[in-house]
């Protein structure tokens, strides 16, 4: 296995996927010439060409729709959005188009197309670029939601979701790019979607995170492990369809379970699955699900009051203490 | 090709309001097609106005539910246009398609079924009146999002170039959606990618409510297209073969040289926006001024005056008709609705769970 970066895996998939794939093509912004905004694409004009690697307008609600249209035609398209802050402007082509076609076409047509691109917060972007969305997309039956946290699941995982029939959001995170691990170099690596990954064993309580939160909860239950508390790390990767059954299992294992997550609180992912465990595990709890969350505001700019909107591993630990009442 | 400016034809009438008073002129065209083709145009034109009647009546008793927006008055447009086309091209379109489903190729019976709710609909049930599919046709579907197809078409065509297929797509929108951003969107990738689609406008001079003249600041569809340096036509909706002679122009200029074209058709719908919209916008005298040049009223004419349809052929061709639409009516009541397990199928061509 090679250790790389977060960046060079998806990389590697965009790469494997294209050459295995001539119905597969990449369209967005900066993806060809520049060799994308965050270089993720870097490469890919030179070895496949400008018919299958096409820089686009500044016109995302434009080729949104034109890779939905492509998908009905039996094209395999990658749409990239240079963030998904951006991607609200094709929330009508995503949400009224591909998410809805295969139901209310009775079947007829099929959309399989990739949304892809950097979510969450970056590095003092301020408020219309410091974005998590998850839940906004997570909503719709219709779309899947996928959101790596490791340079092998990003691999693994976007691999899928390009061969997968259906819309899926991929949702990337720009502070992550940069992130090394091990990843498998076999062509058939994939990662099922649907499926989450346990990304640290433990017993005394679960803490469910994803994207840039399980790098989070992991130093935190290092730190708690310290104490004597062991946590249980779990990674749903994919937010739709959602491995329910994989954390209803480590919650009647540990009875406590806190839920972290860049995204803001309400009507959240974490209040989902918050929810879902209460309605399943009830009688397994010893404590209420504590929820973690970016704060309810638009992100600021300025250094010290971003990284106050965001959680941190001070409060993953006090969070877990609140439910272990200690 | 890259450059071509707004083409009108020699007899297009300059606005509007020209549309009413301007005889058809180009009489010539009627004789390059064959007598066989004409009729079926005909036949088509009459069998969709009956069938929207048709739809208005079941919607009254309420067999047709949701929302029901007819074609009535709009016919030469649809059927001119898809008329020039290969079974094997793309037709997309929004909400107003009954007409254009059933010239695209749905049986009638597929269609009213749909309308009703039905499992042997042309979606199964799952679309209704303004989510009319059938992939065996290539009719892409009705949208409901105003402009919302613009994209997609683009995306059709881009995927024929892709594919080196020689498919065309015709993309149909009313004036309202030209003032969306898709459209203006969707024109210049069309143009700056050299896709093979033409954009097609009916305007019929209302979006729902309110007349192109109070929500466009200019009156022309078809001069926006000098934007996006883009070929574009002007043409008489109410003129079905002027429909058909412009629609081959664009077809041969996607076809052969793999480029987009604007076509505005001026037409107008008798009928309300939708089955529940009262009309109160616009009086009696409007309408009836631009039934004067009926589309199946002045294609009727024309025919009759070339001596390529009498009396008799109109009597035949009304009793065909009216037995169609009878069956498709009898098709949709006698079919079943949706079993209640097709809730929750067609959500994922890949379920997971």
């Amino acid at each position: 296995m090679a250790v790389i970066t977060m960046r060079d895996a998806l990389n590697d998939a965009l790469r494997e996927e294209l050459a295995r794939d001539p119905n597969v093509f990449l369209m967005g912004e900066e993806v060809a010439e520049y060799q994308g905004a965050y270089k993720v694409t870097r490469g890919l004009l030179e070895e496949f060409g400008a018919k299958r690697v096409i820089d686009s307008p500044i016109t995302e609600l434009g080729f949104a729709g034109l890779g939905v249209g492509a998908a009905m035609a039996g094209l395999r398209p990658i749409i990239e959005f240079m963030t998904f802050n951006f991607s609200i402007l094709a929330t009508d082509q995503i949400i009224n188009s591909a998410a809805k076609m295969l139901y209310m076409s009775g079947g007829q047509f099929k959309i399989p197309i990739v949304f892809r691109g950097p979510s969450g917060s970056a590095y003092q972007v301020s408020s219309q670029h410091s974005q998590a969305i998850e839940s906004w997309y997570a909503y719709f039956p219709g779309l899947k939601v996928v959101m790596p946290s490791t340079p092998a699941d990003a691999k693994g995982l976007l691999k899928s979701a390009i061969r997968d029939d259906d819309p899926v959001i991929f949702m990337e995170q720009e502070r992550m790019y940069g992130m090394k691990g091990e990843v498998p170099e076999d062509e058939d690596f994939t990662i099922p979607l649907g499926v989450a990954d346990i990304k640290r064993k433990g017993t005394d309580a679960t803490i469910v995170a994803r994207s840039l939160m399980v790098p989070t909860a992991l130093k935190a239950a290092e730190e708690l492990e310290k104490e004597g508390i062991s946590c249980e790390v779990i990674d749903p990767r994919t937010i739709r369809p959602l491995d329910i059954e994989t954390i209803i299992e480590s919650v009647k294992k540990t009875n406590r379970v806190v839920v972290a997550e860049e995204s803001h609180p309400f009507c959240g992912v974490g209040a989902e699955i918050s929810a879902e465990i209460h309605e399943q595990a009830f009688d397994y709890l010893d404590a209420p699900v504590k929820r973690v969350s970016g704060v309810d505001v638009p992100m600021p700019y300025a250094k010290n009051l971003e990284a106050l909107a965001l959680p941190d591993v001070p409060q993953l630990v006090a969070a877990v203490k609140e439910v272990a009442y200690l | 090709m890259s450059s071509q400016t707004t083409q009108r034809q020699e007899n297009a009438p300059a606005s509007a309001a020209a549309v009413i008073d301007e005889p058809i002129k180009n009489a010539e065209a009627i004789t390059e097609y064959d007598r066989e083709l004409l009729l079926r145009i005909f036949h088509q034109m009459l069998l969709i106005r009956r069938f929207e009647e048709k739809c208005a009546e079941s919607y009254s008793i309420g067999k047709i539910g949701g929302f029901c927006h007819l074609y009535i008055g709009q016919e030469a447009v649809g059927v001119g246009a898809i008329s020039a086309l290969r079974r094997d091209d793309y037709v997309i379109t929004s909400y107003r398609e009954h007409g254009q489903a059933i010239a695209k190729g749905i049986s009638p019976e597929a269609v009213m079924a749909e309308l009703y709710g039905k499992a042997t609909g042309c979606s199964k049930g799952k679309g209704g009146s303004m989510h009319l599919f059938d992939a065996s046709v290539n009719f892409m579907g009705g949208h409901a999002i105003v402009g919302g197809q613009i994209p997609l078409a683009t995306g059709l065509a881009f995927a024929s170039k892709y594919k080196e297929t020689d498919q065309v797509t015709v993309c149909f929108f009313g004036e309202a959606a030209v003032n969306q951003g898709a459209f203006h969107e969707s024109l210049n990738m069309a143009q700056l990618w050299k896709l093979p689609c033409i954009y097609l406008c009916e305007n019929n001079m209302y979006g729902m409510g309110t007349s192109a003249q109070r929500a466009m600041s200019m009156d022309e569809v078809a001069t926006k297209a000098c934007a996006y340096e883009l070929a574009a036509e002007f043409v008489d909706g109410m003129d079905v073969l002027a429909m058909r002679r412009a629609t081959e122009r664009a077809v041969e200029r996607a076809r052969k040289h793999s480029l987009p074209t604007l076509i505005e058709a001026r037409t107008y719908r008798y009928m309300g926006h939708s089955m529940s919209d009262p009309g109160k916008y616009r009086t009696r005298a409007e309408i009836e001024k631009y039934q004067e040049r009926d589309p199946i009223k002045l294609f009727r004419a024309r025919l009759e005056e070339n001596h390529l349809l009498t009396e008799d052929d109109v009597k035949q061709i009304e009793e065909q008709v009216r037995e169609q639409v009878e069956r498709a009516v009898k098709f949709a009541d006698d079919s079943p609705y949706p079993a209640t397990e097709e809730l929750m199928t067609d959500i994922y061509a890949n379920p997971l769970r």
